[in-house]
Protein backbone atom coordinates (compact mmCIF):
# COMPACT_ATOMS: atom_id res chain seq x y z
CA UNK A 1 0.00 0.00 0.00
CA UNK A 2 3.08 2.11 0.18
CA UNK A 3 2.44 4.48 -3.30
CA UNK A 4 -0.90 5.00 -2.15
CA UNK A 5 -0.09 6.80 1.17
CA UNK A 6 2.12 9.26 -0.16
CA UNK A 7 -0.32 10.89 -2.30
CA UNK A 8 0.46 14.40 -3.19
CA UNK A 9 -2.60 16.44 -1.95
CA UNK A 10 -2.32 19.93 -4.30
CA UNK A 11 -4.16 22.83 -2.75
CA UNK A 12 -7.23 24.55 -3.99
CA UNK A 13 -5.38 27.80 -3.89
CA UNK A 14 -2.36 26.73 -6.01
CA UNK A 15 -5.28 25.85 -8.75
CA UNK A 16 -6.58 28.80 -8.41
CA UNK A 17 -4.16 30.72 -8.73
CA UNK A 18 -2.80 28.65 -12.40
CA UNK A 19 -6.11 29.20 -13.54
CA UNK A 20 -5.53 33.36 -13.19
CA UNK A 21 -2.36 33.29 -14.59
CA UNK A 22 -4.22 31.07 -17.85
CA UNK A 23 -6.86 33.39 -18.00
CA UNK A 24 -4.57 36.27 -18.26
CA UNK A 25 -2.26 34.86 -20.51
CA UNK A 26 -5.56 34.30 -22.68
CA UNK A 27 -5.90 38.08 -22.57
CA UNK A 28 -2.58 38.96 -23.28
CA UNK A 29 -2.52 36.78 -26.25
CA UNK A 30 -6.02 37.97 -27.46
CA UNK A 31 -5.03 41.47 -27.14
CA UNK A 32 -1.58 40.99 -28.92
CA UNK A 33 -3.22 39.22 -31.45
CA UNK A 34 -5.43 42.61 -32.20
CA UNK A 35 -2.33 44.86 -32.37
CA UNK A 36 -0.43 44.05 -35.37
CA UNK A 37 3.34 43.22 -34.91
CA UNK A 38 3.66 41.36 -38.90
CA UNK A 39 5.96 37.97 -38.54
CA UNK A 40 6.54 38.56 -35.17
CA UNK A 41 2.57 37.79 -33.76
CA UNK A 42 2.63 34.36 -34.21
CA UNK A 43 6.00 33.62 -32.28
CA UNK A 44 4.50 35.64 -29.12
CA UNK A 45 1.21 33.06 -29.65
CA UNK A 46 2.95 29.93 -29.76
CA UNK A 47 5.43 31.54 -26.65
CA UNK A 48 2.46 32.45 -24.89
CA UNK A 49 0.57 29.03 -26.19
CA UNK A 50 4.24 27.00 -24.81
CA UNK A 51 3.99 28.71 -21.44
CA UNK A 52 0.26 28.33 -21.01
CA UNK A 53 0.76 24.42 -21.57
CA UNK A 54 3.61 24.19 -18.88
CA UNK A 55 1.25 25.54 -16.82
CA UNK A 56 -1.53 22.89 -17.26
CA UNK A 57 1.32 20.27 -17.32
CA UNK A 58 3.10 20.91 -14.39
CA UNK A 59 -0.12 21.69 -11.84
CA UNK A 60 -2.93 20.82 -13.50
CA UNK A 61 -1.78 17.45 -14.89
CA UNK A 62 0.15 17.06 -11.75
CA UNK A 63 3.80 16.11 -13.25
CA UNK A 64 5.64 18.70 -11.29
CA UNK A 65 5.05 15.72 -8.56
CA UNK A 66 5.13 12.61 -10.27
CA UNK A 67 8.11 10.08 -10.26
CA UNK A 68 11.25 11.16 -12.54
CA UNK A 69 9.73 8.62 -15.48
CA UNK A 70 7.21 10.61 -16.21
CA UNK A 71 9.25 13.23 -17.07
CA UNK A 72 11.44 11.35 -18.95
CA UNK A 73 8.63 9.93 -21.05
CA UNK A 74 7.27 13.96 -21.84
CA UNK A 75 10.68 14.95 -22.46
CA UNK A 76 10.46 11.94 -25.25
CA UNK A 77 7.62 12.36 -27.12
CA UNK A 78 8.00 16.55 -26.56
CA UNK A 79 11.58 15.87 -28.54
CA UNK A 80 10.04 13.38 -30.93
CA UNK A 81 7.35 15.72 -31.96
CA UNK A 82 10.40 18.28 -32.05
CA UNK A 83 12.64 16.33 -34.23
CA UNK A 84 9.18 15.65 -37.02
CA UNK A 85 8.52 18.96 -37.16
CA UNK A 86 12.14 20.07 -37.75
CA UNK A 87 12.94 17.25 -40.37
CA UNK A 88 9.47 18.05 -42.24
CA UNK A 89 10.54 21.94 -42.44
CA UNK A 90 14.53 20.99 -43.70
CA UNK A 91 12.68 19.13 -45.78
CA UNK A 92 10.18 21.53 -47.03
CA UNK A 93 12.75 24.17 -47.14
CA UNK A 94 15.70 22.50 -49.29
CA UNK A 95 13.09 20.65 -51.55
CA UNK B 1 -20.53 -13.85 1.03
CA UNK B 2 -22.06 -11.31 2.25
CA UNK B 3 -21.41 -7.86 0.50
CA UNK B 4 -19.41 -6.26 3.09
CA UNK B 5 -16.84 -9.32 3.52
CA UNK B 6 -16.71 -8.60 -0.39
CA UNK B 7 -16.03 -5.45 0.21
CA UNK B 8 -13.20 -5.95 2.42
CA UNK B 9 -12.11 -8.64 0.33
CA UNK B 10 -11.58 -6.41 -2.84
CA UNK B 11 -10.32 -3.44 -0.93
CA UNK B 12 -7.36 -5.08 0.89
CA UNK B 13 -6.73 -8.07 -1.23
CA UNK B 14 -7.03 -6.66 -5.18
CA UNK B 15 -3.84 -5.63 -6.65
CA UNK B 16 -3.35 -2.04 -7.38
CA UNK B 17 -0.37 -0.44 -9.14
CA UNK B 18 -1.54 3.34 -9.33
CA UNK B 19 1.78 4.43 -10.78
CA UNK B 20 1.40 1.67 -14.02
CA UNK B 21 -2.21 3.25 -14.73
CA UNK B 22 -1.29 6.83 -14.66
CA UNK B 23 1.99 5.73 -16.85
CA UNK B 24 -0.24 3.78 -19.32
CA UNK B 25 -2.80 7.00 -19.61
CA UNK B 26 0.35 9.38 -19.93
CA UNK B 27 1.56 6.56 -22.84
CA UNK B 28 -2.42 7.04 -24.51
CA UNK B 29 -1.83 10.42 -23.91
CA UNK B 30 1.19 10.93 -26.02
CA UNK B 31 -0.20 8.97 -28.63
CA UNK B 32 -2.89 11.77 -28.89
CA UNK B 33 -0.25 14.28 -28.95
CA UNK B 34 1.25 12.62 -32.25
CA UNK B 35 -2.45 12.25 -33.62
CA UNK B 36 -2.71 16.26 -33.33
CA UNK B 37 0.96 16.84 -33.43
CA UNK B 38 0.89 15.76 -37.71
CA UNK B 39 -2.20 17.38 -38.43
CA UNK B 40 -0.57 20.58 -36.89
CA UNK B 41 2.76 19.52 -38.83
CA UNK B 42 -0.09 19.66 -42.16
CA UNK B 43 -1.45 23.16 -40.56
CA UNK B 44 2.34 24.41 -40.39
CA UNK B 45 3.43 23.46 -44.01
CA UNK B 46 0.61 25.16 -45.50
CA UNK B 47 0.53 27.81 -43.15
CA UNK B 48 3.81 28.56 -44.44
CA UNK B 49 3.25 27.96 -48.21
CA UNK B 50 0.13 30.40 -47.88
CA UNK B 51 0.53 33.27 -45.22
CA UNK B 52 -2.05 35.80 -46.92
CA UNK B 53 -4.75 32.95 -47.47
CA UNK B 54 -4.42 31.27 -44.08
CA UNK B 55 -4.67 35.11 -43.35
CA UNK B 56 -7.67 36.30 -45.47
CA UNK B 57 -9.47 32.66 -44.06
CA UNK B 58 -8.56 32.73 -40.41
CA UNK B 59 -10.13 36.74 -40.25
CA UNK B 60 -13.75 35.08 -41.30
CA UNK B 61 -13.66 33.04 -37.73
CA UNK B 62 -15.26 34.23 -34.49
CA UNK B 63 -12.43 35.23 -32.42
CA UNK B 64 -15.04 36.17 -29.27
CA UNK B 65 -16.98 32.53 -29.32
CA UNK B 66 -13.12 31.32 -29.46
CA UNK B 67 -12.35 33.44 -26.79
CA UNK B 68 -15.37 32.43 -25.17
CA UNK B 69 -14.45 28.78 -25.28
CA UNK B 70 -11.02 29.01 -24.09
CA UNK B 71 -12.28 30.54 -21.20
CA UNK B 72 -14.65 27.73 -20.46
CA UNK B 73 -12.32 25.03 -21.74
CA UNK B 74 -9.46 26.21 -18.97
CA UNK B 75 -12.04 26.91 -16.36
CA UNK B 76 -13.57 23.06 -16.80
CA UNK B 77 -9.69 22.28 -16.32
CA UNK B 78 -9.50 23.81 -12.73
CA UNK B 79 -12.53 22.17 -11.75
CA UNK B 80 -12.03 18.73 -12.35
CA UNK B 81 -8.57 19.74 -10.77
CA UNK B 82 -9.85 20.44 -8.01
CA UNK B 83 -12.88 17.68 -7.67
CA UNK B 84 -9.40 15.67 -7.35
CA UNK B 85 -8.63 17.50 -4.37
CA UNK B 86 -11.73 17.50 -3.35
CA UNK B 87 -12.12 14.11 -3.19
CA UNK B 88 -8.50 13.40 -1.64
CA UNK B 89 -9.43 15.84 1.35
CA UNK B 90 -12.58 13.54 1.86
CA UNK B 91 -15.18 15.98 0.51
CA UNK B 92 -17.46 13.63 -1.45
CA UNK B 93 -20.25 16.04 -1.92
CA UNK B 94 -17.53 19.07 -2.95
CA UNK B 95 -15.86 16.73 -5.77
CA UNK B 96 -19.19 15.26 -7.45
CA UNK B 97 -20.32 19.28 -7.82
CA UNK B 98 -17.38 19.98 -9.33
CA UNK B 99 -17.22 17.49 -11.56
CA UNK B 100 -20.79 18.41 -12.74
CA UNK B 101 -19.48 21.75 -13.20
CA UNK B 102 -17.36 20.17 -15.13
CA UNK B 103 -19.85 18.39 -17.49
CA UNK B 104 -21.60 21.75 -17.67
CA UNK B 105 -18.68 23.47 -18.87
CA UNK B 106 -18.20 20.62 -21.46
CA UNK B 107 -22.05 20.66 -23.31
CA UNK B 108 -21.68 24.54 -22.96
CA UNK B 109 -18.16 24.43 -25.39
CA UNK B 110 -19.80 21.96 -27.35
CA UNK B 111 -23.49 24.49 -27.55
CA UNK B 112 -21.06 27.01 -28.55
CA UNK B 113 -19.50 24.99 -31.11
CA UNK B 114 -22.76 24.20 -32.73
CA UNK B 115 -23.65 27.84 -33.44
CA UNK B 116 -20.17 28.33 -34.57
CA UNK B 117 -20.14 25.74 -36.70
CA UNK B 118 -23.81 26.29 -38.23
CA UNK B 119 -23.13 29.74 -38.45
CA UNK B 120 -20.26 28.67 -40.71
CA UNK B 121 -22.61 26.30 -43.01
CA UNK B 122 -25.29 28.66 -43.19
CA UNK B 123 -22.87 31.23 -45.19
CA UNK B 124 -21.75 27.87 -47.41
CA UNK B 125 -18.48 27.30 -45.63
CA UNK B 126 -18.23 23.72 -45.47
CA UNK B 127 -15.70 20.93 -46.70
CA UNK B 128 -16.52 20.54 -50.77
CA UNK B 129 -19.26 23.10 -50.55
CA UNK B 130 -19.63 25.52 -53.77
CA UNK B 131 -18.68 28.24 -52.04
CA UNK B 132 -15.16 26.66 -50.88
CA UNK B 133 -14.27 25.46 -53.54
CA UNK B 134 -14.12 28.60 -55.42
CA UNK B 135 -11.56 30.28 -52.96
CA UNK B 136 -8.08 29.84 -53.49
CA UNK B 137 -5.90 26.75 -52.47
CA UNK B 138 -5.05 28.05 -49.13
CA UNK B 139 -8.32 29.52 -47.91
CA UNK B 140 -9.52 25.80 -48.80
CA UNK B 141 -6.73 24.20 -47.21
CA UNK B 142 -7.38 26.17 -43.65
CA UNK B 143 -11.20 26.08 -43.82
CA UNK B 144 -10.09 21.96 -44.20
CA UNK B 145 -8.15 21.93 -41.58
CA UNK B 146 -10.14 24.21 -39.52
CA UNK B 147 -13.16 21.49 -39.60
CA UNK B 148 -10.86 18.60 -39.48
CA UNK B 149 -8.94 19.73 -35.96
CA UNK B 150 -11.37 21.44 -34.52
CA UNK B 151 -14.01 19.10 -34.93
CA UNK B 152 -11.35 16.01 -34.17
CA UNK B 153 -11.05 18.02 -30.73
CA UNK B 154 -14.92 18.40 -30.31
CA UNK B 155 -15.04 14.37 -30.91
CA UNK B 156 -12.75 14.48 -28.14
CA UNK B 157 -14.88 16.53 -25.65
CA UNK B 158 -17.71 14.27 -26.31
CA UNK B 159 -15.62 11.21 -25.14
CA UNK B 160 -14.68 13.15 -21.95
CA UNK B 161 -18.52 14.26 -21.39
CA UNK B 162 -19.03 10.25 -21.71
CA UNK B 163 -15.80 9.62 -19.59
CA UNK B 164 -16.83 12.35 -16.45
CA UNK B 165 -20.29 11.13 -16.59
CA UNK B 166 -19.02 7.67 -15.86
CA UNK B 167 -16.72 8.92 -13.19
CA UNK B 168 -19.27 11.12 -11.40
CA UNK B 169 -21.01 7.32 -10.91
CA UNK B 170 -18.54 5.80 -9.62
CA UNK B 171 -17.79 8.30 -7.16
CA UNK B 172 -21.44 9.08 -6.23
CA UNK B 173 -21.60 5.23 -5.55
CA UNK B 174 -18.14 5.25 -3.74
CA UNK B 175 -16.31 2.97 -6.58
CA UNK B 176 -13.88 5.95 -6.50
CA UNK B 177 -12.61 6.76 -2.98
CA UNK B 178 -10.26 9.01 -1.63
CA UNK B 179 -7.90 6.59 -1.43
CA UNK B 180 -8.38 4.98 -4.62
CA UNK B 181 -8.65 7.65 -7.52
CA UNK B 182 -6.69 6.82 -9.86
CA UNK B 183 -9.50 6.53 -12.24
CA UNK B 184 -10.40 9.86 -11.69
CA UNK B 185 -7.11 11.03 -11.81
CA UNK B 186 -6.06 9.42 -15.29
CA UNK B 187 -9.90 10.95 -16.80
CA UNK B 188 -8.46 14.21 -15.29
CA UNK B 189 -5.21 13.93 -17.06
CA UNK B 190 -7.32 13.46 -20.00
CA UNK B 191 -9.61 16.03 -19.70
CA UNK B 192 -6.39 18.68 -19.44
CA UNK B 193 -5.32 17.20 -22.22
CA UNK B 194 -8.20 18.13 -24.37
CA UNK B 195 -7.82 21.45 -22.59
CA UNK B 196 -3.90 21.66 -23.80
CA UNK B 197 -5.08 20.60 -27.14
CA UNK B 198 -7.08 23.91 -27.83
CA UNK B 199 -4.59 26.38 -26.36
CA UNK B 200 -2.87 25.52 -29.82
CA UNK B 201 -5.55 25.48 -31.83
CA UNK B 202 -7.33 29.05 -30.73
CA UNK B 203 -4.01 30.69 -31.67
CA UNK B 204 -3.42 28.52 -34.83
CA UNK B 205 -7.15 29.38 -35.86
CA UNK B 206 -9.31 32.16 -33.85
CA UNK B 207 -6.18 34.67 -34.08
CA UNK B 208 -4.73 35.11 -37.52
CA UNK B 209 -5.05 39.01 -37.74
Amino acid sequence: MSNHDKQHITPYSMYVIVWLGLLALTTITVTVAGISLGKITIFIALAIAAIKSALVINIFMHIKFEEAIFKVFLLVSGMTLLVIFVLTFVDFTYR
Amino acid sequence: MSSIENTLETNSHRHRDDVGAKMGMWLFLFTEVLLFGGMFLVYAVYRFQYPEQFHLAGMELNTTIGTINTIILLTSSLTVAMAITALQKGNKFLSTVLLSLTIVFALVFMVNKYFEWSAKINHGIYPGSKELLEKQNGEILFFGLYYIMTGLHAFHIVIGIILLSVILAFIIRDKIVSNDLVKLENTGLYWHLVDLIWIFLFPLFYLIQ
